[in-house]
């Protein structure tokens, strides 16, 4: 075989791997690779607590957040009804599945009533979205804060669907292949391939022209009426994409706790929602991760570390308030800016000792 | 040789652009007055006046930025009065802006990728382009003709002014342009960049029309065939460039700093 074939075939591979790497950037992540190896080799090293308690509570509280990130990292529409949504299907999947409160629930199998529940969640998410989409900025956050107290306080009062402030108890979680999933292994693989399969999808999404289209609108909504885009109708689209991912994460969270009730609704748990996101960084769908993470690990253990400082342990909200206050202050991109900068400084050094020694 | 003004009554309903009576308050302040042009297909014009005289308004109403408060405007002969922005671009009509608009978190491709995508189908794709995307290729294309092959992979924000006004342009012409509006594509312009915008319009496919707002009377003139001066929101003059520049009152306006 002639050399130059040889290098042809070296070349092609090279433009190959190169298209690969700027479709999926995780690719010559050497980070990204670790810790997807230790993701899925969790159940091995971590008790059944951390599994379900630590990581599995984390990623679907990150893909909630993800949701958001989506809208308001490439949308410019911070929307605090993402965990409303969430809630929503997860209510759902209760009031159509099975549960302990048989006069609510209609008792569908799960691969019915999940269906439904995705499909009610996200069709309320792009009705909320279209009313929010004729506002910019605060009016954004205000109409969807709104949606998600009304929603809360709906859910307190209404007893035929919702049932009141008690919520729906026992809900039935599935059962297939002689497996049982919500147990812990296989539920934290369940939970790991949703909020895997989210993240990878808001990362090829926001390179397809759907995704440059919302970016675009974000940057110059009247440029993109002047391109002819629809800007009022792309807008809604990335409502109803950002709640399907939601609407995910919603029956996650009604399965890892079996029930759902008004507190899980409550606007302190939306705004929880925008913290974990903006705590994490809104520019890149690894944010929400790392915020949820930081989140889940303080109500979690900043408990303890109060009592042992001889403060209130239920005072762990002040440490993720301060934690954000820093965060705003100091790094508006959240904990992924802090990392950036620090790598930034770090190649930085580098090359300039490297220079150094050059000259020398 | 007949005036521009004789030769556009007759054109009548083969217009490009025709524009009726049309006004736009703001308030109780009127940027345009009974505004009534015909421009043909593919003829090249400048709307010249000082400032406040209504130009970029009168682009702004041409595109459904804002709506005219009344009047008509229709577009190769369909009433797009009151067509949104999106409905006007999808059938021909671009514009550039005098601020330049663009994407400046996105890339040099990209923006003119978007611009490419906007005027055809799958605004709303989930799929990412490919190699042989006919579109990719077309954003190539546009991007190598006003001269930006080099910083394609460039955030906007990176780019020099001279480079901005370019992407502007390119921005404009994606798809099939029948009519482009030119808001002051030459503003802060160095001459050699200045020669080069002159090229690109002047190489434009002949059905292409165009209007161009732009007060360096030397780049306007060398690149239209008819004129249109503004004051206060009206039409105040009509005519081929040489008329204009030649007329006593137009001379008054310009040189007496735009008052009566």
């Amino acid at each position: 075989m002639s050399l130059a074939h040889d290098a042809r075939l070296a070349v092609g591979r090279a433009t190959e791997a190169q298209r690969a790497a700027r479709t999926w950037p995780e690719i010559n992540n050497p980070a990204a690779w670790a810790v997807a190896a230790i993701l899925v080799i969790m159940p091995l090293i971590a008790s059944s607590f951390f599994l379900i308690e630590i990581f599995a509570t984390t990623l679907i509280l990150g893909t909630m957040a993800l949701s958001l990130m989506f809208l308001a990292g490439y949308g410019g529409m911070v929307s605090l009804m993402q965990l409303t949504i969430a809630g929503f299907s997860a209510y759902m999947v209760a009031v159509f599945g099975v549960s302990g409160n048989a006069n609510i629930s209609l008792g569908w199998p799960w691969w019915l009533a999940v269906p439904m529940a995705l499909a009610l969640a996200t069709a309320f998410g792009t009705l909320g979205g279209a009313l929010a989409v004729r506002t910019e900025g605060i009016y954004t956050i205000m109409i969807t804060l709104a949606i998600g107290a009304a929603f809360y306080y709906f859910t307190n009062q209404n007893w035929a669907i919702f049932n009141g402030h008690t919520g729906i108890n026992n809900v039935a979680t599935p059962r297939f292949w002689g497996v049982n999933w919500r147990a812990d292994i296989p539920f934290y693989y369940i939970v790991l391939a949703v909020a895997a399969f989210c993240y990878f999808a808001v990362q090829y999404v926001v390179r397809a022209p759907f995704g440059l289209a919302l970016q675009g609108v974000r940057d110059n909504p009247r440029r993109m009426a002047a391109l002819g885009f629809n800007v009022n109708a792309h807008r809604i689209a990335a409502y109803a994409f950002a709640s399907f991912i939601a609407a995910l994460a919603g029956v996650l969270q009604v399965w890892n706790y079996r029930q759902i009730s008004p507190g899980s609704v409550s606007v302190g748990a939306c705004i929880d929602v925008l913290i974990i996101a903006v705590v994490g960084g809104i520019t890149r769908p690894i944010g929400p991760f790392i915020g949820a993470l930081t989140f889940v690990l303080l109500r979690t253990f900043a408990l303890d570390f109060l009592v042992r400082l001889g403060l209130d342990g239920n005072r762990f909200r002040l440490l993720i308030g301060l934690g954000f206050l820093a965060i705003v202050f100091w790094s508006s991109d959240g904990v992924i800016g802090l990392w950036q900068r620090w790598r930034q400084h770090q190649r930085r050094e580098v090359s300039r000792s490297g220079r150094g020694r050059g000259h020398g | 040789m007949d005036s521009v003004a004789q030769r556009l009554s007759a054109v009548g309903a083969g217009a490009a652009l025709e524009l009726r009576g049309v006004t736009r308050l703001f308030g109780a302040l009127a940027a345009l007055t009974d505004v009534t042009i015909t421009v043909r297909p593919g003829e090249r014009r400048a709307v010249l006046g000082s400032n406040g005289a209504g130009k970029t308004t009168l682009f702004n109403c041409i595109t459904g930025d804002f709506p005219p408060s009344s009047g008509t405007i229709r577009f190769f002969g369909e009433d797009v009065t009151h067509f949104p922005p999106y409905e006007r671009i999808r059938r021909g009509l671009r514009r550039t802006y005098q601020i330049s608009a663009l994407f400046p978190g996105l890339t040099v491709q990209d923006n003119v990728y978007l611009a490419c995508r906007g005027v055809s189908r799958g605004r709303f794709s989930f799929l990412r382009p490919g190699q042989n995307d006919a579109l990719m290729h077309a954003a190539d294309n546009l991007v190598q003709a006003v001269h930006l092959s080099a910083v394609k992979d460039q955030r906007v924000a990176e780019l020099a002014h001279g480079q901005q006004r370019q992407l502007e342009i390119a921005l404009a012409l994606a798809g099939a342009p029948r009519f482009v509006l030119f808001d002051e594509p030459a503003a802060g312009l160095s001459p050699t960049e200045r020669a080069e915008l002159i090229e690109i319009l002047t190489s434009l496919p002949a059905h292409i029309g165009y209007i161009i707002i732009e007060h360096d009377m030397d780049v306007a003139l060398r690149v239209v065939e008819s004129v249109t001066m503004m004051h206060n929101g009206r039409v105040f003059k009509e005519g081929l460039p040489e008329e204009i520049q030649s007329d006593p009152e137009v001379q008054e306006l310009y040189l007496g700093g735009g008052h009566e």
